[in-house]
């Protein structure tokens, strides 16, 4: 039990996302996580003026399932198979979040200065989350699929695009965190 | 509602190895794009690895879908302009909030409930894709 209730190393949780992915496969479905948010789109109407979610969401619905499992797997791996966590970041990281006003960092999941009711209703704080979301979901959609889409299933079955894809990713992260976080924070 | 059980399942078993390999965690990213940990990048590539054995073992058994059909993984379209572009852009709001499209859902699970805002915005910012997507080079 007590192995359960530590963190679980990289080389046991990376397999299990190839396992997931073939599982999904195996089911005749393809493991993407970003699609959910065009099928909730698509619930909520957006298909009346928009083509591009004109579509039969139903056909989506077992992707909605995984998402609901998802949330409930969080709230079980978070309450009941978790000791208190204290994420073991290297010190350069610590020490640079720091600097830039993150204490405590890895104690949380989040940081309480981006997260916390205090700081995501304050306006800057929620005008952070609210772009974070609206750039996420927009190049998702952009690029045909996220984390899970390209840099698993698609760097798994050896695809071109989704090399250069999980190559934006990166080009993009690398911005925000080295030129632009240091502007925001 | 049977099956749909097994999807169920495959989302628990989701969610749990997100929380427990901390790559649900804002800190993590960080760390990733700072280079200044291994952690994420043993996830990630240990996951391509595992992905490409049972891929190409599931081709050599010639391996089927409960459906019947031979195993496979949808083809990405062509293209250059949307992976590059829409990948960045993606990568930067990556990076701010620290959730990708999984993560999200699975953070409001471990309630942090002000994840929705990122989720709120992760559909507008899909809704204006969808209005703009012939507008956009891809």
């Amino acid at each position: 039990m007590e192995y359960i209730l530590q963190p679980w190393p990289w080389y046991i949780s990376g397999p299990c996302f190839a396992i997931i992915m073939f599982i999904l496969l195996y089911f005749g479905r393809s493991f993407g996580m970003s699609s959910n948010l065009k099928t909730l789109c698509a619930i909520g109407g957006a298909g009346k003026r928009i083509e591009f979610f004109k579509f039969n969401w139903k056909s989506q619905r077992w992707n909605l399932v995984v998402v609901l499992g998802a949330i409930m797997g969080g709230f079980i791996a978070h309450n009941y198979l978790s000791n208190p966590i204290n994420i073991d970041l290297s010190q350069n990281t610590i020490d640079d979040l720091k600097s830039l006003g993150f204490e405590n960092a890895g104690k949380s999941l989040l940081p309480p200065e981006l997260f916390s009711w205090e700081a995501a209703f304050s306006i800057k704080g929620l005008i952070l989350l609210l772009v974070g979301g609206i750039l996420v979901g927009f190049g998702t959609r952009y690029a045909g699929g996220c984390t899970s889409g390209h840099a698993i299933t698609g760097l798994s079955s050896l695809q071109l695009p989704s090399l250069v894809a999980v190559i934006g990713f990166f080009i993009g992260g690398l911005i925000m965190i080295n030129l632009i976080y240091p502007i925001l924070f | 509602m049977g099956r749909y059980l097994k999807f169920l399942i495959v989302g628990i078993f989701f969610g749990i190895i997100l929380v427990k390999s901390e790559a649900v965690s804002w800190y993590r990213i960080f760390e990733m794009f700072k280079f200044q940990s291994f952690h994420m990048y043993g996830i990630i590539g240990t996951a391509i690895i595992t992905g490409i054995i049972l891929l190409l073992l599931s081709k050599q058994l010639k391996l089927k879908t409960i459906h019947g059909n031979y195993i496979r993984v949808p083809v990405k379209e062509r293209g250059l302009p949307r992976y590059i572009i829409g990948g960045s852009i993606f990568g930067l709001g990556w990076a701010l909030c620290g959730a990708c499209p999984g993560p999200m859902y699975i953070l409001v699970g471990t309630g942090a409930f002000t994840v929705l805002i990122v989720i709120i915005g992760a559909l507008i910012g899909t809704l204006i894709y969808g209005i703009f997507k012939n507008k956009l080079p891809h």
